[in-house]
């Protein structure tokens, strides 16, 4: 096993085991706060795969913006932080089996991909990838129209949310 | 390659020399040499830290015609080391009803967020942490991780100050941090690259007489998310008595106050390496120590220009400083990243100095222009403030009129 | 790449326990004689009132959505930026029609009173 393998095993059972603990913990903060920790596993993955653009946009987005935005809705929704209900409702075998067969399921599928057992082509020395990817957004032969749609729908996301907000004065 | 003209690689290589003589093996040997590396430049900033606590002691005392710290050692220096002592054997009270664990990550996350600028700050030509190419939003996920330490300790102290102080400081954080990801932005197109170190290389003129604007917008933003004054009402003392840490004492508080002066410091160091030409000088491509020389010399000046408006400038309420941010700052950076962009498309083959006077008044332009608007508009709410009291007057003496 | 993230790692760690540390030997040296009344949370010497953690206006709330939109949306701008040298004028361009598409949205949410904290 060489070390980068050991680094993603830590890496992928922290991200795991928090994501778990998101979903357990009964303290809607803490939840968030194990919700950081599982972004902040999936940024080290992304260092891993050799994208470090987009593992510097996953703790910017999901860090400095997303969670921020969670803790502020727990903040405003709830005023009893501690939920004391059951944590499992009637309905809780259908939604296993559900996830059971998407997990089935999505195994399957990659199951017979040759992409798990493949090396992958080293990356071409010496290019600027960050480069490439901005040309590679605003090229009319490549992605401008993704690109220009996604402005789109940040503004329908922006009017979206002054419609939620808004109040007759 | 001598020690004088790239001291950090020829440290590293001897240090793997002998490493490796002690039976070692290259990897290893190389992990090691980072991990050293990083242990001592994160003891420079911290040791950096103690000698701001007393700068910055210094330098409000002299703003406030007083003498600051003066006996403990020459110009009382000794002083920061007492201060340290005395934080240590300092109770650390944990107020009933806290949250422990997130209460006592916060202040470690606080300093770890702002020590991680540090990895890519570059000092000198060759002496720098790392130099990433995603530098510039590198910085912003730093800061993101300051956030989050604040949520942590507001949330956890259970106190109402603390809490209030973080979701002030909070939502001033991320707000003002739009307009300086868009004067980031303005950096990485003059220079064609994020990385830190390839910004200080493309500055043969320096940004700030390309983009003035921008190091004006980076400024404002850099103390909103600094939280120092006139934006500090996330501490607010006669408010909230000291915001998000007011139930932090001994260590745990100096680590908060410690990471605040550090964090200045390397926003100091920012502005330097993004618009001042960083390391740039005299002589500082042959000898990387004057390199650091100059480096720290310009983060000391900026360091400066945050205690001069932190000391000179009352606060301000938390309804203008959103709209201030929101409704002037975020269109302006925006405009002139536009600005920017084109005028930067359009004078893309011509000479170094056609360039830079080209960028230089296009950012003139853009302030008349916003100069204008703002008068207009002010002038505007001036007549619509007057309007109502002439009316009365008139209706008044219409009225008396309509009496006779 | 790695290596350099490599480094980042060792720093991240060596910055988690610098700090770590210095708690830790406060933690040693420190007395510690808990009490209720020190530990009683602050509120300048008076009886806290009800729940600590109290909810909050909503504003900081929007405020926040609004921000996260922008973020988004510069991260998308990053690239452009770096590559910009290297466009065509009306390649460029798009990223400039990007920026005003949002801009429109902040003149919206502006219009719509959104910005007000009141």
């Amino acid at each position: 096993m060489t070390p980068l393998q050991l680094v993603f095993l830590l890496t992928a059972a922290l991200t795991l085991v928090a994501a778990f603990r998101v979903v357990t913990t009964r303290n809607l903060v803490h939840a968030a706060l194990w919700l950081v920790v599982t972004l902040f596993g999936v940024a080290v993955l992304f260092v891993l795969l050799n994208a470090p653009f987009l593992a510097v946009v996953q703790v910017v987005v999901y860090i400095g913006a997303i969670a921020v935005l969670f803790i502020f809705a727990i903040m405003l929704t709830r005023r009893e932080m501690r939920d004391q209900g059951a944590q499992l409702n009637k309905g809780w075998w259908a939604a296993a089996l559900v996830s059971l067969l998407t997990f089935g399921g999505l195994f399957w599928l990659t199951r017979s991909w040759d992409g798990f057992t493949r090396t992958a082509a080293p990356l071409p020395t010496g290019q600027d990838t960050l480069s490439a990817l901005g040309k590679a957004l605003v090229s009319p032969d490549a992605f401008v129209l993704p690109f220009e749609i996604a402005s789109v729908l940040l503004l329908a996301a922006l009017v979206g949310a002054v419609y939620v907000a808004y109040r007759e004065k | 390659m001598t020690f004088w003209n790239d001291p950090i690689h020829f440290i590293a290589e001897w240090l793997r020399g002998l490493f490796i003589g002690w039976g070692m093996s290259g990897d290893v040997a190389n992990v090691l040499i980072a991990l050293i590396g990083a242990v001592v430049l994160a003891s420079v900033a911290m040791v950096l830290d103690i000698l701001l606590v007393w700068v910055e002691r210094k330098v409000v005392a002299r703003f406030q015609d007083r003498l600051g710290p003066n006996r403990l050692g020459p110009f009382g220096l000794f002083q920061p080391f007492a201060d340290i002592l005395k934080l240590i054997i300092k109770e650390n009270i944990t107020p009933a009803g806290a949250d422990k664990v997130p209460y006592n990550i916060a202040p470690i996350l606080a300093m770890t967020a702002v020590l991680l600028l540090w990895a890519v700050l570059p000092l000198a030509p060759t002496i720098f942490g790392v130099d990433l190419n995603v530098g510039a939003l590198y910085l912003i996920a730093a800061g993101a991780l300051g956030t989050l330490a604040i949520i942590l300790a507001g949330w956890s102290s259970n106190n109402k100050f603390a809490l209030i102080g973080a979701f002030r400081a909070v939502a001033m954080m991320v707000s003002y941090e739009i307009p300086m990801v868009v004067t980031l932005l303005i950096p990485t197109i003059l220079a064609g690259t994020m990385s830190l170190n390839g910004m200080v290389k493309a500055q043969d003129v320096w940004f700030v007489v390309l983009s003035p604007l921008a190091v004006i917008i980076f400024l404002i933003s850099a103390v909103a998310e600094l939280g120092r004054a006139p934006f500090d009402l996330n501490e607010a003392e006669s408010e909230l008595v000291a915001g998000y840490h007011v139930e932090y004492s001994g260590m745990k508080f100096g680590l908060f106050y410690a990471a605040e002066l550090l964090h200045a410091f390397t926003f100091g160091g920012f502005m330097a390496v993004l618009f001042f030409g960083g390391w740039r000088g005299p002589w500082a491509e042959q000898y990387p120590l004057l390199g650091l020389l100059y480096f720290f010399v310009k983060a000391m000046i900026g360091y400066w220009v945050f205690m001069w408006i932190r000391y000179t400038m009352p606060r301000i309420r938390i309804d203008h400083m959103l709209a201030f941010n929101w409704k002037f700052l975020t269109p302006l950076a925006f405009v002139l990243l536009m600005v920017t962009a084109l005028v930067d498309k359009a004078l893309a083959g011509a000479e170094t100095w056609v360039y830079a006077l080209g960028m230089f008044l296009a950012n003139v332009v853009v302030a008349w222009v916003t100069v204008e608007i703002l008068r207009a508009y002010s002038r505007r709410r001036r007549l619509e403030e007057e309007a109502p009291a002439k009316q009365v007057i008139r209706t008044g003496v219409e009225g008396q009129a309509a009496h006779h | 790449m790695v290596d350099a993230w490599l480094y980042i790692g060792l720093f991240l760690l060596v910055g988690i326990v610098i700090p770590g540390m210095a708690i830790m030997i406060s933690w040693l040296v420190a007395p510690r004689k808990p009490n209720p009344v020190k530990q009683s949370p602050y509120e300048c010497g008076v009886e806290t009132v009800g729940e600590s953690r109290v909810q909050f206006k909503a504003q900081y709330y929007i405020f926040t959505l609004v921000f996260l939109v922008f973020d988004v949306e510069t991260v998308f701008l990053f690239p452009w930026a770096v590559a910009l040298g290297k466009l065509p004028l009306f390649v460029a361009l798009e990223g400039i029609v990007f920026i005003l598409i949002l801009v429109a949205g902040l003149v919206y949410a502006w219009r719509k009173g959104m910005l007000e904290w009141v």
